[in-house]
């Protein structure tokens, strides 16, 4: 089953991502019974899709946020792949779901989630994130929760931290 | 200089604890090699020919004394005993094992040195005037503004994973000295009509295989919003960047594809949003950040030494290192010294261990123990009173540090090239030192007067040859090495990339094209005129003329151009 480190906890996780294949037609292909993560572009050709509760939208990296932008308020999931570690499209991705567009769900890293970005994923907003099926062993996964704390106190505001350093503590006078 | 505070001393102290944990885990199998990649990548750790390099950052070319002997204190103990000053504010080492830079990383947090974000595909070191603070011609002070994006810029989570690598630079004087215009960003600090401080803010300029003068995307941005507006670019960028190729994936790529218009309205429609947002700057974190940047104690001091004066009359070669390596200074007395690192015989911009401990030692006697970095590689101790320079070259040139070649031919920019990168395609350090021997003659040298040659050993440009009035590049053809020459460039406010003269040269050829070059420009020169504007005045022509003559290149033992 895969695992899913939420709120620094790891997790069971059920839910399950629907990939369009090549031809296929996302206005028909059938979401089954379950939970799913969906591309957005099923998510917006099957707009029946939003009532069913158990189904969620999957952003690409060059898909735009703006897109789901009307229907925040009611997501409670949100997911973003990230199809290379290296491809950091997804981090500017949850910065405008959670600053511009004010997202207040579950924001899930899905894909080449790696524990090494932990700690920029989650200061960018992502509060759940789900490594690749297999990629770590359960001792591996509980020694990665580590990597979430990496930077005691960043110099940035972010979705963690609200105000950079210099508007969080009065720095010391040079 | 800024003096950390507990904060910036605890994120670095992190950033190794970070590093040490994944090198760890990278040796036990845990990381893949492509995973490892641009973790070390992003602590300055290069896998080149011989070794892994170490990149360090110099946060806008400023040192202490302290620093600069921690740099002879590793090339001593885990290097060969020298390192290389780069064209951007950094040291690197190139023998320094894999195993052993948690360690050496360690060494150099206690005095508040770092390798984060020397390399990889992330903001890198902000690069600036290394006269800054001292410049005669200074409107505003670029350093404060420097940390404060060393600052921002630092583990910033949603710029460690951009298309390709992204470097800003900053300018705060009449005469830019931080080739702005050739940056993904380009900074140049104005006062707007009331008198307010604010950007005048240049994107994605950049030499490399596809060299682009950077473009003016806003007039004037008010220092508040700095950081902010910084950040829509490189949101925009990051988002929109091309991903699909390495060489088309710097922010100039996207800016001339979606046009400097339509970048500069995806940015502003970005910005509205976060425009006033926290990370808004506060005069509170600039006052503080600026208290760092004050002035030194200096003296009060007549404005001309008399016995300066007097050693440069008894000393015909202190006076011809005061003409090249000894620059004015804002303040009566004072002067700013350049010690060349260009000396015939080393590679340009390498430094031994004991010169380290030298300069540092230079730093603390005659200048505040203080020490910056140029992109022409040499060494700037900013301010000396005109009464010490006599001692201070005295010292400096036993140690070989008083070449007096500043602005001189032999005072090139060279990349490493192919003795030691990994990416060259020609070794450039060799064709450095021929050109210098062949120009070695001083009187020569100095008759000649300012011509900057810069060399490249590949297309990526760390040797600026685009923007030399001399550039020479290295190229491969079929397995062999082939230097191109290209004449007309220049850096400064008159940013201008130089022209390819012909088809390339095999090396040995090289030195004899540099001299027909300077002599085409000696018997044309009006007097007082120096090489880049006899070039820009009678144009290429006479000069491909003495160099390729009626030949055709067929004729000549040469490759296509």
């Amino acid at each position: 089953m895969a695992k899913l480190i939420k709120n620094q906890q790891i997790l069971d996780d059920t839910w399950q991502v629907l990939t369009l294949d090549d031809g296929a037609d996302a206005a028909t292909v059938a979401v089954p019974a379950g939970q799913w993560i969906v591309p957005l572009a099923v998510w917006q050709a099957q707009p029946a899709l939003a009532a069913r509760g158990d189904v969620a939208p999957l952003l690409d990296g060059a898909d735009d946020p703006a897109d789901l932008a009307d229907q925040l308020g009611t997501l409670s999931l949100v997911a973003v792949n990230f199809p290379r570690f290296a491809d950091g499209r997804g981090y500017s991705i949850a910065t405008l779901l959670r600053s511009r567009y004010g997202y207040t769900g579950e924001l899930r890293a899905i894909g080449d989630v790696l524990r090494d970005q932990f700690n920029y994923f989650t200061r960018c907003g992502f509060d759940a994130l789900q490594p690749p099926v297999g990629k770590y062993t359960d001792a591996q996964l509980d020694a990665a929760l580590a990597s979430l704390k990496d930077f005691t106190d960043p110099y940035q505001a972010s979705a963690t931290f609200r105000d950079p350093l210099f508007r969080r503590h009065a720095r010391r006078a040079a | 200089m800024y003096r950390y505070d507990d904060y910036d001393q605890q994120l670095v102290d992190e950033r190794v604890a970070q590093f040490t944990d994944q090198t760890r885990r990278y040796f036990a199998g845990e990381l893949t090699e492509e995973e490892f990649l641009p973790l070390r990548l992003q602590n300055g750790i290069y896998i080149q020919r011989h070794a892994p390099m170490l990149r360090l950052a110099i946060p806008y070319g400023n040192l202490r004394a302290d620093q600069v002997r921690m740099y002879g204190h590793i090339a001593r103990t885990y290097d060969r005993g020298y390192g290389h000053f780069t064209t951007r504010h950094n040291m690197q080492f190139n023998w320094c094992e894999l195993e052993k830079m948690p360690e050496i990383l360690a060494k150099l947090a206690t005095v508040q040195l770092h390798a984060i974000q020397t390399s990889g595909n992330c903001i890198r070191n902000t690069s600036t005037d290394p006269f800054a603070g001292v410049a005669e011609d200074e409107r505003i002070d670029p350093r404060p503004w420097c940390e404060l994006i060393r600052q921002w810029s630092t583990f910033h989570p949603e710029f460690a994973y951009l298309p390709r690598k992204f470097k800003i630079a900053v300018n705060g004087a009449e005469e830019d000295r931080a080739v702005i215009r050739c940056h993904d960003i380009g900074l140049e600090l104005v006062k707007n009509e009331a008198g307010e401080t604010g950007f005048r803010i240049f994107v994605g300029g950049g030499l490399g295989r596809t060299p682009i003068i950077g473009e003016e995307i806003a007039s004037f941005v008010p220092w508040q919003h700095l950081l902010t507006y910084c950040e829509s670019i490189l949101r925009v960028y990051n988002r929109f960047g091309r991903r699909d190729n390495k060489f088309k994936a710097r922010i100039k790529i996207i800016v001339k594809s979606l046009g400097v218009d339509e970048f500069r309205r995806r940015v502003e429609a970005d910005w509205a949003h976060f425009k006033d947002g926290p990370s808004t700057l506060t005069q509170q974190e600039l006052d503080r950040v600026a208290a760092c940047f004050v002035d030194p104690d200096y003296k009060m001091l007549p404005k001309t030494d008399a016995g300066y004066v007097q050693a440069q009359a008894d000393s015909k070669p202190f006076a011809a290192w005061v003409k090249r390596n000894v620059r004015g200074h804002k303040r009566p007395g004072y002067a700013s010294v350049v010690l060349s690192l260009k000396k015939t015989g080393v590679p340009p911009g390498d430094v031994t261990d004991t010169q380290l401990d030298l300069i540092a030692d230079l730093a603390d006697r005659y200048s505040f123990g203080e020490v910056r970095i140029t992109h022409e590689q040499n060494v700037v101790l900013a301010d000396v009173e005109q009464s010490a320079l006599f001692a201070l070259w005295e010292q400096a040139r036993a140690g070989g540090l008083a070449t007096p070649n500043i602005g001189l031919l032999t005072d090139m920019i060279c990349c490493p090239g192919g003795d030691f990168c990994s990416l060259a395609n020609a070794k450039s350090i060799p064709i450095a030192e021929a050109v210098q021997r062949r120009f070695d003659d001083l009187d020569y040298l100095h008759d000649i007067g300012e011509l900057e040659l810069n060399i490249s050993g590949c297309m990526n440009a760390c040797g600026h040859h685009h923007v030399g009035h001399i550039g020479i590049l290295g190229v491969d053809k079929n397995g062999e090495e082939w230097y191109q020459i290209t004449i007309g460039g220049r850096q400064g406010n008159l940013t201008h990339l130089g022209k390819v003269i012909g088809p390339s040269f095999a090396a040995a050829d090289v030195p004899d094209v540099i001299e027909t070059l300077v002599n085409t420009y000696v018997a044309h020169r009006h007097e007082g005129e120096r090489f880049i504007d006899t070039v820009h005045r009678i144009g290429a022509d006479p000069f491909k003329q003495a160099v390729y003559g009626d030949k055709t290149p067929a004729q000549r033992k040469v490759a296509n151009g």
